[in-house]
């Protein structure tokens, strides 16, 4: 099937992507007025019939998220958007915005107007300095149009300071409200007790995107594309040896073998042309092997199967030649950097797993490692430390992963 | 007093006021759940994680300390997945920082069985003591970053907010700002957060200097409960004395108008009671 545009902006557009004329082009006035015309109540049904899930890793039901905000008692609400955008291997909130960043803040508006929220921000990572100009130039274009300021809903943009931790929801709201970004313990969930103690609806670039497509169209066109439990298209963003490394919009239920061979996608293995394993979700992500690559579609049921999820859409793709354990010390070196520090078996575990994987003791020291990785992912704080082992432990439940186990200390070490 | 809900713990019904912590509804009945960062008059940190249950429908383990019982609730305290990660919260911590004056860390490692030297080898919290004031020192390498001394310091207590955690990951430390030493910090030398530090981190620094020496012996130490005649506030004073002389001052956890806190004239402004000489100034 290949390659569908939807939330990217087709190849032949005429506008730019940052003017009125992009919002025009795609419909996004239509989809606005759309939502104000129907009210909330339908607007959010609306959004439920889509099936649209969360596109920020956890694939949370986005109309049950907004039903939820909205009876939430409180005169305050707020709605954000996520673009912290920080995981290893995941770029596609970054080419969205670049693409077509009138989409998302529309949908965030619609977001806003649906669960009663005056007040929005624009959360994004420090080092999209670029984009940042652009998003704030797009909410500028909205705010001469009268959609964004005081009488309507206002928007500002917040800039993370470079901790992937920040982008998780409670951290971010800690990192809005001028703390230091640690999570805060759930429940209560943000939808109660969110920024500043408010009920806060908080999605993710992607998800807004979908939300401002859905409503330029409607169900019956949101639903054309996808599998009937996971409707519509999906950001992948693809890397390591892969001929086209980029972002690429598939349907959900895409063959991940598909996805790396065509064409118009990654367009094949590159390096020694064979490919060894994919880690699909990003550093928190899935190994899956070669054989287990061809089996797969792009869908939350089939990849539970193997133990895997389609996580922010990352996909890295390893050929025959890459010792894995290098790989699983790099993303230990990764949460170890960017645990916050708080709780014991995430700010401790992280530690002690790159130290293990850096001795060169991965498979002598399997026991442990499995006792340690259970611990984190079931008695950390959030999900940073609860999935951080979760690569390694899908390491190390494919044996047949094994190849590079006698040469592992040449490799790892900075 | 509001609603009453009903939970299982550990196959036990129990009836609970609403409101009620998971952990206070184990203690109800009874059913010891070990926690080290949790404190009677702070609110939950939830950061050791030693505290966790299981509690049925939910995928990850959950901290008693801080999780509100719910009605028909199921918990189990001692499923294998809770005792593996007490145990790993121990062997980690235990591998990191020097527990000799924490006594619930080492209980923590006795009853999870924890292997201490599983995850030791690597690094670990180890530095000098910082001894920057004469009323009390920061031991740092004991450290468990209970966050205890940063609620009390902070709006659990004291609402200075002198110190708090600095760094991330492996490198998280407590801190008074920018590396400072305590006389340059925001410090008001309360000395709350030493009353509730749980690992002798954060100690008096009389405390400290006998322990050193070998002098500070827990089996001679005599109480003695008395009122600060400082102010009119009329904190509850207890006076620990050793060789007749007081070594430490506290005062009650559960005492009504000190919640166990103190300003530095009733922590700290002792030495006048035992001054010989009797010669006016
Ligand atoms: C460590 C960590 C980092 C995260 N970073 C991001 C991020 O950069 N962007 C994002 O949208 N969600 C991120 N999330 C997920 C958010 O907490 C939250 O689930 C998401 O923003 C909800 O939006 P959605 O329902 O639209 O996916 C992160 C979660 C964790 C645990
Ligand atoms: S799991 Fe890690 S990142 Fe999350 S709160 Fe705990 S220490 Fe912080
Ligand atoms: S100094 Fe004491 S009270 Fe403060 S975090 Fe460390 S162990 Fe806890
Ligand atoms: S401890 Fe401080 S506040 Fe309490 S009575 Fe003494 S002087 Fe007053």
């Amino acid at each position: 099937m290949g390659e569908v545009r939807r939330l990217l902006p087709p190849t032949d557009h005429k506008s730019l992507a940052v003017s009125w004329d992009r919002v025009v082009e795609r419909g996004f006035d239509k989809a606005y007025q759309r939502v104000l015309d129907m009210g909330s109540d339908a607007a959010i049904a609306e959004v439920t019939a889509s099936g649209i899930m969360g596109r920020g890793g956890a694939a949370f039901p986005t109309g049950r998220k907004w039903d939820s905000v909205r009876s939430s008692p409180g005169n305050a609400k707020y709605v954000v958007m996520n673009a912290d955008e920080s995981e290893l291997g995941t770029f596609k909130d970054r080419v969205l915005l670049e693409q077509d960043p009138m989409g998302p803040l529309i949908g965030l508006l619609i977001a806003a107007q649906c669960v009663g929220a005056r007040q929005a921000y624009c959360y994004i990572r420090g080092e999209y300095r670029e984009v940042e100009a652009a998003l704030s130039q797009s909410i500028d274009i909205l705010r001469d149009k009268g959609w964004v300021g005081k009488g309507t809903v206002e928007i500002e943009v917040r800039r993370g300071a470079g901790a992937y931790i920040a982008g998780e929801e409670t951290a971010l709201f800690n990192s809005i409200e001028g703390k230091r970004p640690e999570p805060r313990v759930k429940p209560p969930f943000p939808t109660v007790r969110g920024l500043f103690g408010a009920p806060t609806l908080i999605q993710n670039v992607e998800t807004l995107a979908n939300v401002a497509v859905l409503f330029a169209h409607d169900v019956k066109w949101f639903r054309q594309y996808g599998t009937s439990a996971t409707p519509g298209t999906k950001l992948v963003a693809i890397s390591g040896h892969v001929n086209h490394p980029g972002v690429f919009e598939v349907p959900f239920g895409t063959r991940l073998q598909e996805i790396i061979d065509a064409d118009d996608l990654a367009g094949g293995i590159s390096g020694t042309g064979h490919l060894q394993a994919v880690l699909l979700g990003g550093a928190a992500g899935t190994f899956l092997s070669s054989a287990e690559v061809a089996e797969v579609s792009l869908d939350y049921g089939p990849l539970a199967k193997y133990g895997a999820s389609i996580g922010s859409g990352a996909v890295m793709a390893f050929d025959d030649s890459v010792d894995l354990i290098w790989v699983v010390t790099k993303l230990a070196h990764f949460f170890a950097d960017e645990s916050c520090g708080q709780c014991v078996p995430c700010r401790i575990g992280t530690q002690r797993v790159l130290e293990i994987l850096q001795d060169g003791n991965t498979w002598q020291r399997e026991s442990d490692l499995r006792d340690l990785g259970l611990a984190m992912r079931d008695a950390s704080i959030c999900g940073l430390g609860q999935t951080a082992p979760v690569a390694l432990l899908s390491m190390l439940d494919r044996p047949y992963l094994r190849r590079f186990e006698m040469k592992g200390d040449e490799h790892v070490g900075e | 007093m509001g609603n009453s809900i009903t939970l299982t713990i550990d196959g036990q019904s129990v009836s609970v006021a609403e409101g009620t912590t998971v952990r206070a509804a184990c203690e109800q009945v009874d059913t010891f759940v070990p926690t080290l960062c949790w404190h009677e008059n702070l609110s939950p940190a939830n950061a050791c994680r030693a505290c966790v249950v299981e509690v049925k429908g939910s995928r990850t383990l959950v901290a008693s300390c801080s999780r509100v019982a719910e009605e028909g609730m199921v918990v189990e305290t001692n499923t294998p997945r809770v005792e593996n990660a007490r145990r790993v919260v121990a062997e980690l911590l235990t591998s990191t920082t020097d527990y000799s004056t924490a006594p619930q860390l080492m209980n923590l490692v006795k009853l999870s069985s924890a292997d201490t030297d599983r995850f030791s080898g690597g690094a670990n919290w180890e530095q000098p003591v910082k001894d920057d004031n004469n009323l009390y020192i920061r031991d740092l390498a004991k450290c468990i970053l209970c966050y205890r001394c940063v609620e009390a310091c902070g709006d659990d207590a004291q609402n200075t907010f002198a110190i708090t955690v600095a760094g991330r990951g492996f490198n998280a430390h407590i801190d008074a700002g920018f590396g400072r030493a305590l006389p340059e910090s925001d410090c008001v030398f309360c000395g709350n957060c030493v009353a509730v530090c749980p690992t002798g981190a954060l100690m008096g620094k009389t405390e400290w200097t006998l322990r050193s020496q070998n002098k500070w012996d827990e089996n001679q130490l005599t109480t003695t409960e008395t009122i600060c005649s400082y102010c009119g506030v009329g904190c509850q004073l207890s006076l620990h004395v050793l060789d007749n002389q007081i070594v430490k001052v506290s005062s009650p956890m559960d005492h009504p108008v000190t919640q166990g806190m103190l300003c530095v004239k009733g922590r700290y402004g002792y030495q006048f009671v035992q001054i010989e000489d009797p010669t006016p100034v």
